[in-house]
């Protein structure tokens, strides 16, 4: 028999866009529900969005597995945080253990594209934006994954954010409302969709404010 | 003089099948401020004495949370207790990484007996000075659970462990029977009752004992003070001065001696019964 | 003999590392979905080597413990190894004696962590597992694949079978399917997959899971028709092709 080598690899893409949008005491998380394999889709209801603390909120696309394990570890090192000081976890804090925890993995990395949402000690709006391999950012708005060359420039074009380049340094939250916010991003997803065939099936938002988490969901296309 | 000659190291045996140093751990568990812990059919609660060292320091902590579903209490060695602690948390962090579900609670109180067994076999150790109250609930429902210094464990409607515990034991023994269909408050009502018996007279506050609670819909968690306050208000078993309902503390005290038989009397220790048996 | 171990540098003995990096004997679709009491799932019974039909009476669908039931598809040798694993699992899960027990969830659960971490070690078990069950009144239907994704849903289907098969289930699949109506639906998926995979085999086996129990079903064959024109002479209209 001659040997078909079906080579494999130790990574895959599994798809789907996530955005999220810091405002002035608001955060909105939102990610789409589809989980796609090559052309496949393997399942239309998978939620990439993570509650990391009563306060903070992740997003991953990239390669499932290695988001799954992500998430679970964080949640363990979560746990131990909560055992030790008795509170939760602040974002900026989560943001910076997730930072280390993909650098660990440095030379075997996390194949996954993540956004961290959440409010501040201040209850500001916060966005941590990041690469595979940990490096990171605190911004004001901030979108990952395959839809993400879609979403990113449009995001860019309607919420102006002032340069980080400028000094004294500009807030980076945006001026929109918690309601303004929630329609930009079902506008991006519904754009993306049209174009992305990794981005669809449903959109699922996540706002945090001072009253605490709510959920909402719409649908997009199935194509 | 006489001298108890087996009494050097854990894995020495003495003539009559005892090893001395296990029952000296067991006795720390009697030295400790008491705890307590009692279950209905659905919730579990855990309570416990805060005594501090000095009238300058605060109290130790007697009761940790292990996980959502699983809580101990304890008495004797605080810092044995804080480890042990440590390692069921980690165990169920373990476990619910690997299974995505929590971590029963039985099958914990085996690994925590085990852990505490091999401290009674190993020349170079030393056994745990401490007595654990866990509290836990799982698909099997509420259960709660003794764990000793010697590797023996054990499952109980109601106990309590540490110093005059047994006027605690004698209040529980004789209302346990209606504990199993007890409402959640009724159980801690009763859990309070059981803390004061301990108090020897003293007035029953917030600020001297800590409860805590798991059941059903109910991750476990310790009631604030201002909470067991209001109860203890609410109830109006604050007590203290009107004789308690137990038998008088001196005989409670030999009541406990007569149970596990004082081992530190060496003279007459080797004729008492050998207190693992309890 | 120096200069010979050098050669090797520091993994030492000659040996070379074992590591599967292609299946051998595999087992093509199973497609499972979830019905009014249970699941149901199904697979057929053909072990290919390469593209030779080189077994014919493989079982592919295994009951694990008291709750669940364990369908797999790709090499078989690797699925097997992990059966073994499972009956270890479950055998000291049933010597705690103490009422509680790994439910469907649990063993996905586990399952990912199995295959996840073979991945990590660049040593995979070379299979799509497909895990289903009932504990509690609560269904459950779940997948893992060789690299450790993992997700529910309400059917799955490996391999060919998410090209072929569940498209016809997103058709038809509802919440309230009868077993009749369930066992109906797969046996359209799998006769849509005899006649477009060419590894499918006509001998298959559906199984069944409830909080009764599973039931696997005695190897049976689907009734084909192969009249249609477009297996007769599968060229005409296609002309300016050869």
């Amino acid at each position: 028999m001659t040997k078909q080598h079906a080579n494999w690899s130790p990574y895959d893409n599994n798809g789907g866009s996530c955005v999220a949008i810091a405002g002035a005491d608001y955060c909105v998380i939102a990610a789409d529900t589809r989980m796609s394999t090559g052309y496949s889709i393997l399942t239309r209801d998978y939620s990439k969005i993570c509650k990391l603390a009563d306060k903070c909120v992740m997003a991953s696309s990239g390669f499932q597995a290695d988001v799954k394990a992500l998430q679970k570890l964080l949640a363990a090192r979560h746990l131990i945080y909560q055992h030790q000081h008795n509170k939760q976890m602040s974002c900026p804090a989560m943001a910076q253990l997730l930072s280390n925890t993909l650098y660990y993995k440095r030379f075997f990395p996390y194949y996954s594209f993540n956004v961290v949402g959440g409010l501040d000690n201040e209850g500001k709006g916060c966005v941590y934006t990041y690469d595979a391999v940990g490096s990171y950012e605190r911004v004001g708005y901030s979108s990952q994954g395959s839809g993400s060359t879609l979403i990113m420039p449009f995001l860019d074009n309607q919420l102006k954010s002032p340069s980080p380049l400028l000094l004294p340094a500009q807030d980076a939250v945006t001026p929109l409302s918690e309601a303004e916010a929630v329609d930009l991003v079902k506008t991006c997803f519904a754009s993306a969709t049209e174009r992305d065939i990794y981005t669809g099936d449903k959109l699922e938002i996540v706002v945090l404010n001072k009253d605490g988490i709510c959920r909402e969901y719409m649908e997009l296309r199935k194509d | 003089m006489f001298r108890n000659q087996y009494d050097t190291d854990v894995t020495t045996w003495s003539p009559a099948g005892r090893l001395f140093q296990v029952e000296y751990a067991m006795e720390a568990v009697k030295q400790g401020s008491a705890a307590i812990g009692l279950r209905s059919k659905t919730h579990v609660v855990l309570g416990c004495v805060n005594k501090a060292n000095s009238e300058l320091s605060s109290y130790q902590k007697k009761i940790f949370k292990v996980d959502d579903h699983i809580g101990v209490a304890i008495a004797g060695l605080t810092a044995d207790g804080r480890v042990l602690s440590r390692y069921m948390r980690s165990e169920c962090i373990n476990y619910s990484f690997t299974y995505e579900s929590p971590l029963p609670v039985g099958r914990l109180v085996v690994q925590l007996a085990d852990k505490a067994q091999v401290c009674t076999q190993r020349s170079w150790k030393r056994p745990y000075g401490v007595g654990l109250l866990v509290a836990g609930l799982d698909e099997t429902g509420a259960h709660l659970y003794y764990n000793c210094p010697s590797g023996n464990y054990f499952e109980y409607q109601a106990f309590a462990i540490g110093s005059r515990s047994q006027a605690a034991k004698t209040y529980l023994e004789r209302r346990f029977e209606n504990f199993v269909d007890s409402s959640r408050e009724d159980l801690i009502k009763d859990a309070l009752m059981a803390i004061r018996e301990t108090l020897q007279g003293e007035t029953l506050t917030s600020s001297i004992c800590t409860v805590a609670v798991v059941g059903a819909g109910e991750s476990f968690h310790i009631l604030d003070q201002e909470t067991v306050q209001k109860l203890i208000d609410s109830f109006e078993i604050a007590g203290g001065e009107e004789a308690p309902a137990a038998a008088p503390d001196s005989a409670a005290e030999g009541g406990a001696a007569a149970e596990q038989s004082g081992a530190t009397d060496q003279g007459a220790a080797d004729q008492g019964p050998a207190p693992m048996d309890i | 003999m120096e200069s010979n171990q050098a050669k090797h540098g520091l993994v030492g003995p000659n040996d070379p590392i074992q590591r599967t990096q292609y299946p051998y004997v595999t087992g093509t679709s199973v497609v499972a979905l979830k019905y009014k009491d249970g699941i149901l799932m199904a697979a057929d019974m053909g072990g290919s080597y390469g593209s030779t039909l080189r077994y014919k009476g493989v079982e592919r669908m295994k009951p694990i413990g008291k709750h669940s039931l364990l369908g797999a598809s790709g090499e078989i040798s690797d699925f097997q190894e992990i059966l073994r694993y499972l009956d270890e699992l479950i055998l000291y899960d049933n010597m705690w004696d103490d009422g509680n027990s790994l439910g469907p969830k649990e063993l996905h659960s586990y399952l990912t962590r199995v295959m996840y971490n073979r991945r990590n070690k660049f040593d995979p078990l070379w299979n799509s597992l497909v895990l289903g069950g009932v504990k509690n009144g609560q269904k459950y239907l779940g997948m893992v694949s060789m690299i450790g994704v993992n997700f529910e849903d309400d059917h799955v289907a490996t391999g060919f079978g998410n090209h072929l098969a569940r498209p016809i289930l997103r058709d038809e699949w509802h919440e309230n399917l009868s077993y009749e109506d369930g066992v109906k639906l797969l046996e359209k998926c799998m006769r849509v997959l005899l006649y477009r995979d060419r590894s499918a085999v006509n001998k298959l086996q559906i199984a069944k899971i409830t909080e009764e129990g599973v039931t696997i079903s005695q190897p049976y064959s689907l009734k084909t028709f192969w009249g249609f024109s477009a297996f007769e002479n599968p060229t005409v209209g296609a002309e300016g092709s050869w």
